[in-house]
Order: structure tokens, then sequence, then C-alpha cells
């Protein structure tokens, strides 16, 4: 191919790249007027901890769905009137349940889901322990009579 | 002993799984229980769609059970559901609220002049902003709400015969038990 029409090519290449980055940086942040950069940092910090029902393995931040945009903006309305992270989380769990968060919180009915892992660690710590100890004792025996019939796993 | 600690291990694991996909199939996994059932429902006020400077509120509805119906014309599921509407809503007993959410007023009309329209009457909520407070997150959503104005049953998702006659009719008919 002739040098020039690679060096056009690329270009045209390069150019399609921008265009499309544009677009999807476009989609994916609303043109909402933070006063400063803290306060965007604050919002996107918040709706990255709360779960887009619609498309429920995505948060609020990176969810494109319309219904993930309505929340938004209304995350962005409560801060506005001056509400705290807390009381905007509150006031989503007050219409659509715990399930909001994407951190269950810790109480009652999650116990066994921030608990669980670490019991089954325990329980398998346990039955280690107790392998290792029959091991040792059966190690103990063998050494004094060496009838060992091979049946020990 | 210890040779069946494995197998233990085994059954008892496949025992789990097998829980996890027998609760996967007997629950919608999308489907997220809302936290205003018996509680009052949100207070609201949103303009008719054959009517649009009449508003409807939740005070004017207060006094007798009914239904609200959260559809939209863009919804897919909700055309599914709406033949289930046509054929049962005169047999429920309770007045059926449309609520058309996040609709054009125009595209709504012409959606129920198509496919008919089983609602005693449809309130419209454009901007969504209602919905919220009312914890709907996608159409069809339906709310049964007493006299007293709180929500004493939802459904997520299309109603279908079988939710109407397991879930619905039951819904009402204890309301209606509660009030002589």
């Amino acid at each position: 191919m002739h040098p020039e029409m690679v060096k056009l090519l690329r270009t045209a290449v390069l150019l399609m790249l921008v265009a499309f980055a544009g677009i999807a940086a476009a989609q994916a942040i609303d043109p909402l007027p933070f006063r400063d950069h803290a306060e965007e940092l604050r919002f996107q910090h918040l709706t990255s901890e709360l779960r887009c029902l619609v498309c429920q393995d995505e948060n609020l931040a990176d969810s494109n769905a319309d219904f993930a945009r309505d929340l938004r903006h209304k995350v962005f309305e409560l801060m506005q009137q001056g509400k705290s992270d807390a009381e905007i989380k509150q006031y989503l769990v007050d219409r659509y349940s715990e399930f909001v968060l994407y951190d269950p919180p810790v109480n009652h009915r999650t116990w066994l889901l921030w608990f669980g892992p670490l019991l089954i660690l325990l329980a398998g710590g346990a039955v280690v322990a107790y392998t290792i100890r029959k091991r040792s004792l059966a190690g103990t025996l063998a050494a004094s009579a060496p009838t060992d019939n091979g049946d020990d796993w | 002993m210890s040779r069946l600690l494995p197998l233990f291990a085994f059954v008892l694991l496949a025992a789990l799984l097998g829980f996890g996909i027998w609760w996967n199939s007997a629950h919608d996994p999308t489907a997220v229980p809302s936290p205003l059932i018996n509680k009052p429902a949100p207070s609201f006020a949103l303009p008719m769609l054959d009517q649009p400077t009449k508003t409807v509120s939740k005070d004017t509805l207060l006094g007798k059970p009914y239904l609200v119906n959260v559809f939209a014309s863009w919804c897919f599921a909700c055309g599914e559901e709406h033949p289930v509407l046509m054929a049962e809503s005169r047999s429920l007993g309770v007045p059926l609220i449309g609520y058309d959410y996040k609709d054009d007023a125009n595209d709504a009309k012409a959606w129920l002049a198509q496919h008919g329209n089983p609602y005693d009457m449809v309130i419209t909520d454009v901007s969504g902003h209602t919905a919220i407070d009312f914890g709907v997150y996608g159409a069809p959503e339906t709310f049964l709400i007493d006299g007293k104005g709180v929500v004493r049953y939802k459904r997520i998702g299309p109603l279908t015969p079988e939710v109407i006659a397991q879930q619905l009719k039951p819904a009402i008919e204890a309301l209606q038990k509660d009030a002589p």
C-alpha cells in the first residue's frame, strides 16, 4: 500500500476512535450542575454504592438505564437539599428496600451472609486440625506397631 | 467413620447446591420485595390521561380499596399483561387505576385505543418522580391499596391468571372482610 494511503487510513481510524470515545463518555456522565469537584466526587461515590434495580448487577453510577438516570437525578436533587449520604440512602431504602444498597448492612437477616464464610473457614480448620491430630497419633502408633495394613488415607 | 467424611462433605455441598437451584426456581431473583407493604402509600397528585387539567390525588381515592397498575405503551411485558387485565378487571371487585409511567400521552391513548382500555381511570406520571416514591422500577407493577390508603399487596411483573387467582383475589377478599 502507498505510504500516503496508510497515513490517511491511520488518521481516519484514530478520528473514529476519538469520536466513539466521546459518545461513550457523554452517555455515562450526566450533565449535572455540580457546585464544585468535591460535590461531584461525593455524587460519584454515593451512586457507586447504590444498585440499579433494572440492571441489578450494575450500580447507579455506571448504568445507562433510563431508570438509573432518574434515580441519579433524585440523588442529586436530595444532595442539593442538603441531605447527608445516610439520609439519601435511607430515602432509597424506604422505597426500594435494602436491596438498593450494594453493601448489605450488618443485621440479624444478613449475619449469615457476612459471617458465613468465617464459619466455613472455622469448620474447615477444625476438620484439618482433627485430621492432623489423628494422623500424628496414627504415626506414633505405626512406629510402635509395624503392622500397618495400608488402609489409612 | 473418617472414610465417610469426604462423602458426607460432598452430600452437604450437593444439598446446598440443590437448595440454591430450588430457591432460584421458586423465587424470582429480580423481584425486590417492596418495603411499602402495610405502610401508607405515598401521597401523590397526578393528572388524568384524558383530562390533563384534572388531577387525582391519594385523598380523592380514600375510602374504598383500589388497584394501581403501572403500565406504559413502551413496556413489552405490559402488552403481555394487557389481555389478562381486559379479561379479569371487571371480576376483581375493586376499581383498577392505570398508572401511565414515563409515557407520551398520545402514545398511551393510541395504545389503549388499539388494545382496549381495562381501566376505570388512567393517571399519568410523565417524569416518573412520583413512581420513585412508590418504589417503581419497571412496568408492569401492581399495587393494592386499601380504603385507608395503605399498600396491602404488590406484584412486580405482569399479572397472570394464576397470580390473580392465587394472590391478588385472596388479598382483595381479605380487605373486604376487614372493612364491613
